[in-house]
């Protein structure tokens, strides 16, 4: 019978099934970090349960930590430092491997778990943090979880679930030049709309996704929960073993045969397909408070919601390009890794944000990221540029009570949403790729990457 | 847990399509590592004032609507941030029940897990009933409004946890040889997954 590779990890990982018509899935992994790890552990203690396997579970500081560099347990968020000091005790406590805020791996959950090798293809993965999706391109299947379910996974070694419907998106064609990862993911949702995952666990596939290496992979992935899919899986293949082999919690290779059954039987039968010409897609940017109100750059601003328009104060009928920002900021899980940054980075060589900026802001996504990253320069080029080079953590991807803009103010985010209030209250934010973010930055105004020639930044040993 | 079997009361309608977790509870309005003191951040952004006054265009702050029990919201509702806080602050208002033409798996996940019912409608079905007193009857997955009854579909699952209000941990463990079965199999077969 052929088989999808959803499917096919599913049944290796059921353990059991419930009268009711649940599985009882097995979890190889789990990953927790500062904002909502203490209260999941400090729950399991105050009610006496121990963790079925601490050695498969992590914790990392990401969401609240600062990211001002010489940053220590101290945050700008009011309160935030207890979410930290409580789950680093909470941690130790448990006997779970923690990233800590000075720990030389810390960095975003779903930059450093690949990072490490920590994620592992035909393995379940889960966080309570909705972006955990972003794993899946490892081959994994990795999701995203609330406090109780993470509690219930460290505590039984398994969760109980329905098995999701199938979904296959496939991008067939190849992307034209400036067009990225986030583009894919931005034309997906806004054709298909934030709901048109429901129910589902996605495979991408299709020759413009095997054609992306692992960081585009992992951005596509990252936006599958703003797609309200339950998952997201990319089949591995040997771009994937590449990338794995010899990180820390990794198999050495992957040779043994076992790996290239990880894949979509020929003949495989989804609940449904979508099909995708990569070709026709532009660098997209999202014109209003959600993920599906998404455009090409070059486009003219549809009708949607009233209220969408209202608080973003941009009509129907307008071209997105040349409104004017306030604020850049590249970053997050999304796209803050090491081919996000240089890809901005060859942009802004030799030029400079406009004078009419309040903030511009780079935050790479992993401490690692970080290192690499100065190590061929590109901290140098942002700051030339007028960015400001911060430490690794999610940082302006939401609003934690710590920094800011005034109301009003509008911001061209690397980030994956754009919802009201998401960078803080009454901020508009705009999501794009760290190209978009980069042109826009130059400009003053959203604006068109393909317009700029980037300077070629040589790549150098990853991280 | 507190079971849940049959709820009556008014519909509170907050009809948005993607009401996501940040506008149901901030992440500036999450003060503490606990599960408590979040109802007074609900949907933060829109029931107060820029003064933190109560904004008298917001559902819940108009009369008719006060201390409802029950939301009916657009589609995709409670999509973005898995934050469960979202489920935790509805909960601790008194919310016992969200209906909506769909939700976003996460938050639906953790309404199971806290007592509280995401109740699926179609769209129209959600239109009709939003503004009107509605009674719900968990076990025979209907909702009557105004003489109409309504079915929904809920997961079994999902249906007898929330019936019996049931500690969902204490019921798997009662699978634990089970799951150390499966385990040692599991270990033999991919060693690289135990560490």
């Amino acid at each position: 019978m052929s088989l999808t590779l959803i499917d096919k990890i599913w049944d290796r990982h059921v353990v059991a099934t419930t009268a009711a018509g649940a599985d009882l899935v097995a979890i190889d992994r789990v990953f927790l970090h500062e904002r909502t790890g203490a209260a999941a552990l400090k729950s399991m203690a105050v009610s006496g349960r121990t963790l079925a396997d601490p050695a498969r579970v992590f914790a990392v500081m990401d969401h609240i930590v600062d990211t001002r560099i010489g940053r220590g347990d101290q945050t700008l968020m009011e309160g935030g430092q207890a979410f930290i000091t409580e789950t680093r005790a909470a941690a130790k406590a448990a006997g779970i491997t923690l990233f800590d805020v000075t720990d030389p791996d810390q960095g975003i959950t779903h930059v450093i778990s690949p990072e490490l090798g920590i994620v592992l293809p035909g393995c379940t993965l889960v966080a309570p943090d909705s972006h955990t999706c972003t794993q899946g391109a490892l081959g994994a299947m990795a999701w995203g979880i609330g406090a109780s379910e993470a509690e219930h996974a460290m505590a039984t070694g398994v969760l109980r679930l329905p098995r999701p419907k199938t979904m296959r998106v496939r991008f067939e064609g190849a992307l034209a030049p400036g067009v990225t990862a986030k583009d894919m993911a931005l034309a997906l949702i806004a054709t298909h709309g934030a709901g048109g995952g429901a129910g589902h666990a996605v495979e991408f596939a299709g020759s413009a996704v095997t054609a992306l290496d692992i960081e585009g992979r992992m951005t596509l992935c990252n936006m599958a929960t703003e797609f309200s899919a339950m998952s997201a899986i990319i089949a591995p293949d040997e771009t994937t073993f590449a990338y794995l082999a010899g990180r820390r919690y990794a198999p050495a290779d992957f040779n043994d045969p076992y790996w290239q059954t990880l894949r979509s039987d020929d003949g495989a039968v989804f609940d449904r397909e979508i099909l995708i010409d990569a070709a026709a897609i532009a660098p997209m940017v999202s014109w209003g408070t959600s993920p599906e109100h998404a455009m090409p750059i070059d486009g003219v601003i549809p009708h949607g919601p009233q209220r969408a328009h209202d608080y973003i104060a941009l009509a129907a009928g307008e071209r997105i390009e040349g409104t004017p920002i306030d604020v850049a900021f590249i970053g997050s899980c999304t796209n803050a890794r090491l081919s996000d940054l240089r890809r901005a980075a060859a942009l802004l060589k030799g030029r400079h944000v406009a004078p009419t900026l309040r903030k511009a802001m780079v935050v790479p996504g992993s401490s690692a990221v970080k290192r690499a990253a100065e190590a061929e320069g590109l901290d140098k080029i942002f700051e030339a540029a007028g960015f400001e080079w911060r430490m690794s953590g999610c940082s302006l991807c939401f609003f934690a009570g710590g920094e800011s803009f005034p109301p009003g103010s509008r911001s061209i985010s690397s980030t994956n949403r754009n919802f009201e209030g998401r960078q803080g209250p009454g901020i508009r934010t705009h999501i794009a790729s760290p190209e978009v973010v980069a042109a826009s930055a130059i400009a003053g105004a959203i604006a068109d990457p393909r317009k700029l020639a980037p300077t070629p930044i040589a790549a150098q040993a990853q991280a | 847990m507190t079971p849940f079997t049959t709820l009556s009361g008014i519909a509170a309608p907050l009809l948005a399509d993607n009401i996501d977790t940040d506008a149901i509870i901030p992440s500036r309005e999450i003060k503490n590592t606990g599960r408590t003191g979040l109802a007074e951040g609900m949907f933060a952004p829109w029931r107060y004032t820029q003064g933190r006054e109560p904004n008298p265009d917001f559902v819940l702050n108009q009369p008719a609507y006060a201390g409802a029990k029950i939301l009916a919201g657009g589609s995709n509702f409670g999509c973005g941030s898995s934050r469960e806080h979202a489920v935790w602050a509805l909960a601790e208002y008194g919310i016992r029940c969200v209906i909506a033409p769909s939700f976003a798996p996460i938050f639906a996940a953790n309404c199971i897990r806290n007592g509280l019912l995401p109740l699926v409608l179609p769209r129209d079905g959600v239109e009709a009933v939003a503004g009107h007193m509605v009674a719900i009857d968990l076990a025979a997955q209907t909702l009557t409004c105004e003489g109409v009854t309504h079915s929904f579909p809920i997961e079994e699952e999902a249906r007898d946890m929330l019936l019996e209000g049931l500690d969902v941990i204490d019921l798997t463990l009662k699978s634990r040889s089970a799951i150390a079965a499966w385990t040692r199999a599991d270990r033999a077969e991919r060693p690289w997954i135990y560490l």
